[in-house]
């Protein structure tokens, strides 16, 4: 339970150029699009594949927070 | 940025000037976790690339890097291999910089089998310059400079290493990251020349020329057109026909250029 707490997605605005990849190409939907941009809105779904941070083109994405922490 | 990375990045320079979706950031980022699994000195590391949207990506890379002129990073990563064999020379090259302008340095660096791994930033356009046809667009394509569709046939890039002399030959893309990421790394780990055609994305060009100006939609169509190496191997011509063949190809131990080299020198000094 407390893993769950302290997973997180990162999605660093000031990067993101908004193209769209992420939000399309996750698995599970994890991302919401608002106006274009990325929005996580779905984390418990998450199987942390981290497909979205190694196709991010600006490297805007950073997966996972637990084992940081 | 994942903290691990940020040694490996100019990060002063970025966000990079390429377009929202663009493939060459996803493979750049790519190139950079290879070298970082391998955990390779970062100091014996010398990154070189042409001229093009692609050859910007060592200037975004805290490495020793080298940005040269249109076509010819193969000869100055020969010069600088040569001059010291201590270093793991990576070229960053585009599809127009390597196959086109480029294309002679390229057979004879693969010919000579030298110690170098070139990642071909391959989005089958020129982008920089605004969406020309490279030798790398294929036939029936739309480009600025071909607006009723191209008539060349392009190059099969992995096969015409292979030929020259290349021994480490394998193909992956945009979409398919963890596998691209091995190959890099299988290619980094090969003592001779190693080539990786690496697919990716300009949807500001051949995109919008294509009718798949979203990154989205051109990351959907690399999706479906790819089959894996092994499964192509039972298609027929017909059936191969507009599909992208991805995976490894081709892989032999030979004698390798800055080796020989070494020994000549050897000789002479001996005068023998
Ligand atoms: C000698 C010379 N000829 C032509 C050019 C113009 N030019 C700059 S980049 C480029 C093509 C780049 O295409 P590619 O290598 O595929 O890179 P991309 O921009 O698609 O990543 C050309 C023709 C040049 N800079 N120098
Ligand atoms: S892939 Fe990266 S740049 Fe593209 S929308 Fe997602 S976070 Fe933004
Ligand atoms: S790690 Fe995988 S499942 Fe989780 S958000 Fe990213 S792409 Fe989706
Ligand atoms: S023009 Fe094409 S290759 Fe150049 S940065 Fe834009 S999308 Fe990338
Ligand atoms: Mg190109």
């Amino acid at each position: 339970m407390m893993a769950e707490k302290t997973f997180s997605i990162h999605v660093n605005d000031r990067a993101c150029k908004r193209c769209g990849i992420c939000i399309a190409f996750c698995p599970k939907k994890v991302f919401s699009s608002e106006n274009g941009k990325p929005v996580v809105t779905n984390l418990e779904a998450c199987i942390k594949c981290k497909l979205c941070e190694l196709r991010c083109p600006d490297y805007a994405i950073v997966v996972g927070g637990e084992e940081n922490e | 940025m994942r903290k691990e990375l940020e040694k490996y990045f100019r990060t002063e320079k970025l966000p990079h000037i390429w377009c929202p979706g663009c493939g060459h950031g996803i493979l750049t980022g790519a190139v950079v976790r290879a070298i970082d699994n391998l955990k390779l000195d970062q100091g014996k590391i010398c990154i070189v690339s042409g001229i093009g949207c692609s050859s910007r990506a060592p200037g975004y890379l805290n490495f020793n890097t080298l940005h040269t002129t249109h076509g010819r990073a193969l000869a100055f990563a020969t010069g600088i291999k040569l001059a010291k064999p201590e270093l793991k020379v990576i070229v960053l090259t585009g599809d127009g910089d390597c196959a086109a302008i480029g294309g002679n340095h390229f057979i004879h660096a693969c010919r000579r089998n030298i110690d170098i791994t070139t990642v071909v930033f391959n989005n089958n356009i020129y982008g920089m310059t605004s969406g020309q046809y490279s030798p790398m667009t294929p036939q029936g394509a739309f480009a600025t400079t071909a607006p009723y569709g191209n008539i060349d046939r392009s190059f099969d890039l992995c096969k015409l290493a292979q030929s020259a002399g290349a021994t480490y030959v394998a193909r992956g893309t945009v979409y398919h990251i963890p596998q691209l990421i091995k190959l890099i790394e299988k290619a980094l780990l090969h003592k001779g020349f190693s080539l990786i055609d690496a697919i990716s994305i300009c949807p500001t060009y051949f995109g919008r020329k294509n009718k798949m100006s979203s990154p989205v939609r051109m990351m959907e169509f690399i999706k479906d057109a790819c089959i894996p190496a092994k499964n192509a191997e039972k298609l027929t011509k017909e059936e191969l026909a507009g599909k992208i063949v991805i995976g490894e190809f081709y892989e032999e131990f030979a004698p390798e250029y800055t080796e020989e080299y070494a020994k000549v020198i050897e000789k002479a000094r001996e005068g023998k």
